[in-house]
């Protein structure tokens, strides 16, 4: 394969480098009043770069005309669907900033800053070379352009303290699980010869030797940092709780689609002559996020604390699809991803709405108490929301848990099914708190400011999409998912 | 691979372990101050390193020598990362202690 054509399969990526690139000159000369052209440019960049995802997620790519430089990257079905809906959350996150940042929810200083857009840029771009990662090379420097991106976004409010402490947190704990996740490579490295997905994978047939065997189980705990599942979640509530609100929600979608993506391309490709030797770890993550996830949301006051154990909770699932290891479980694994991604990003876009006049936010449960009376729209899309996180049907949620147990299912793991289904009734509990707090308390009457257009059409989208309506979406969804699940397990 | 004096790759190995675990150890362990949890983690990037070369010299494969490199060049941009990070910690809060760390919790 030559260079013109690895170059034409990583366009998307090129246009976000450049885009990124050319946007910190432009926020460098100008300052931070650019700031508002710069994330016009920035989320023109990604939608840019996802209609180039079109043509391929449409009919389907696999096989070896997917391989970049000599087998570096692996552009298929799978990885343009994890960037489609990388692009599509890092646009929200967009569209979400500068209302916040304007207003005094952002604190003494007010003022988006042009750097956040180009952060948010060389973040999703990351993500990008992460998921279509095909070499362990390729593998860790995605997760570091994404990773070193993020710590700076959860810093990014300089004199908030909290936000300095998420930034700290986050840096410190993240940088331990690269140095996890690399530790593993590199035994893999030495004990199979070879750094490419391929050449690994056909080293670790047959009887796995004790240093191949170390490598797995490093690089599957690096991995499971980065994705926030029990026992590696502790980092997850104090950064979604300390970030800024539209870091968090960004946090909360695309680098969690990016780290799942990578982790399933990882046990499917590169471990997936040792299925045995993982399956238990992820069956074991999955069910111990779905308990840990509900079980720590309860006494929970704050909102996006709150929050942060669902996305622990939702984690668990998304794994249930993985633990299955075979292709039905990876097709509803991306299933529960889109869905997953949709329902986050209306929570932290309806939790953005609860201001005062001024601006600030508002995040603890005795905010919004009575919310149905006084913002009855607002308070109606968190009712589809925590309904369909609950997994209560007709709402979408309730397809993506569907999806996952009947993959569990049909793969004879009944009794693995049994349990998770379970489990997943403590999460019930708060999810309705949620809704009782809302429509059956006493109003506080403390949410009084406007919320903008984009806010409304934002939320109004991703309602939409989670409402019955969104059954409407889950053929293409299906059949989309079926591709890029075949591709995965298409061996080159 | 040159073995002289009979250092074999199971010496670098093990040099490598103990420097993990002391990166390990030194982030879980230390309650004093984040600089040291930053050396540390460089102390687990090095680990990481001698591993890649030793494997590499010892299959005669540049592979891990390349992936060295780019470690050691993303460890560079992460302890620089990691310092701007505490930085602004320090002018938020004044103190790096890691006992200090402690506004959120739950």
């Amino acid at each position: 394969m030559d260079f013109a054509a690895s170059f034409a399969l990583i366009a998307p990526e090129l246009l976000l480098s450049a885009a990124g690139l050319a946007l910190l000159l432009v926020g460098a000369w100008r300052g931070d009043k650019s700031a508002r052209v710069v994330a016009i440019a920035a989320a023109a960049a990604l939608f840019g770069a996802g209609v180039m995802l079109v043509p391929g997620l449409h009919f389907g790519t696999d096989g070896p005309a997917t391989l970049a430089f000599g087998g570096l990257m692996k552009v298929d079905s799978f990885a343009l669907f994890a960037k489609a809906l990388i692009y599509l959350a890092a646009i929200g996150a967009l569209v979400v900033a500068p209302a916040f940042f304007n207003s005094a929810a952002a604190g003494s200083e007010r003022g988006m800053r042009a750097e956040y857009p180009v952060l948010i840029l060389f973040a999703a771009l990351g993500m990008s070379i992460m998921v279509s990662a095909h070499d362990f090379m390729t593998l860790y420097l995605g997760l570091e352009l994404n990773s070193l991106a993020a710590y700076v976004l959860a810093a990014i409010l300089r004199r908030d303290t909290r936000s300095g402490e998420a930034g700290l947190k986050y840096f410190v704990l993240g940088a331990l699980a690269s140095g996890i996740l690399l530790y593993g490579m590199s035994l893999l490295y030495g004990f199979t010869g070879s750094t490419a997905f391929p050449a690994v994978r056909a080293g670790l047939t047959g009887e796995m030797g004790l240093g191949a065997l170390f490598g797995l189980i490093f690089v599957l705990s690096g991995l499971a940092f980065k994705i926030s599942a029990v026992p590696f979640h502790m980092w997850t509530p104090d950064v979604y709780e300390g970030a800024p609100t539209p870091v968090t929600a960004f946090f909360a979608t695309a680098p969690k689609v990016a780290a799942v993506a990578l982790t399933a391309r990882v046990t499917f490709e590169v471990f997936g002559a040792q299925i045995a030797a993982w399956q238990q770890i992820v069956m074991f993550m999955a069910l111990a996020s779905i308990v840990f996830g509900a079980l720590g949301a309860i006494g929970q006051e704050n909102l996006k604390r709150l929050l942060a154990y669902s996305s622990i909770n939702n984690v668990g699932f998304i794994l249930l699809g993985l633990a299955v290891a075979n292709q039905g479980g990876a097709a509803a694994m991306l299933v529960y991803l889109f869905i997953y991604v949709t329902m986050s990003l209306g929570c932290f876009v309806a939790l953005l709405m609860l201001r005062d006049e001024d601006g600030a936010l508002f995040e603890t449960f005795a905010d919004i108490r009575g919310l149905s009376v006084t913002q009855p729209l607002i308070a109606g899309a968190l009712l589809v929301f925590m309904f369909s996180l609950a997994g209560i049907p007709p709402l979408l949620g309730f397809y993506a848990k569907f999806a996952v147990f009947q993959a569990t299912v049909e793969a004879g793991l009944v009794a693995f099914g049994a349990i998770a289904i379970a489990a997943s009734v403590i999460g019930a509990f708060y999810y309705i708190k949620f809704v009782k707090v809302m429509f059956f308390d006493q109003p506080a009457g403390v949410v009084t400011g406007k919320s903008g257009p984009a806010h409304w059409v934002l939320l109004g989208l991703t309602a939409a999409i989670v409402s019955p309506l969104g059954y409407l979406l889950t053929p293409s969804l299906t059949d989309l998912a079926d591709k890029a699940a075949a591709s995965l397990f298409f061996a080159v | 691979m040159i073995s002289a004096g009979g250092i074999g790759i199971e010496h670098y190995l093990t040099v490598g372990a103990i420097l993990f675990v002391l990166g390990v150890l030194g982030i879980f362990l230390n309650r004093k101050n984040v600089i040291v949890i930053l050396m540390a983690v460089e102390l687990i990037l090095l680990a990481v390193n001698i591993n890649l070369v030793a494997f590499s010299a010892f299959m005669q494969d540049l592979v891990g020598q390349i992936f060295a490199m780019l470690v050691l060049t993303v460890a560079a941009a992460e302890a620089a990362i990691g310092l701007a990070i505490l930085v602004i910690y320090f002018r938020g809060r004044g103190s790096i202690a890691v006992d200090d760390i402690n506004r959120m919790k739950g």
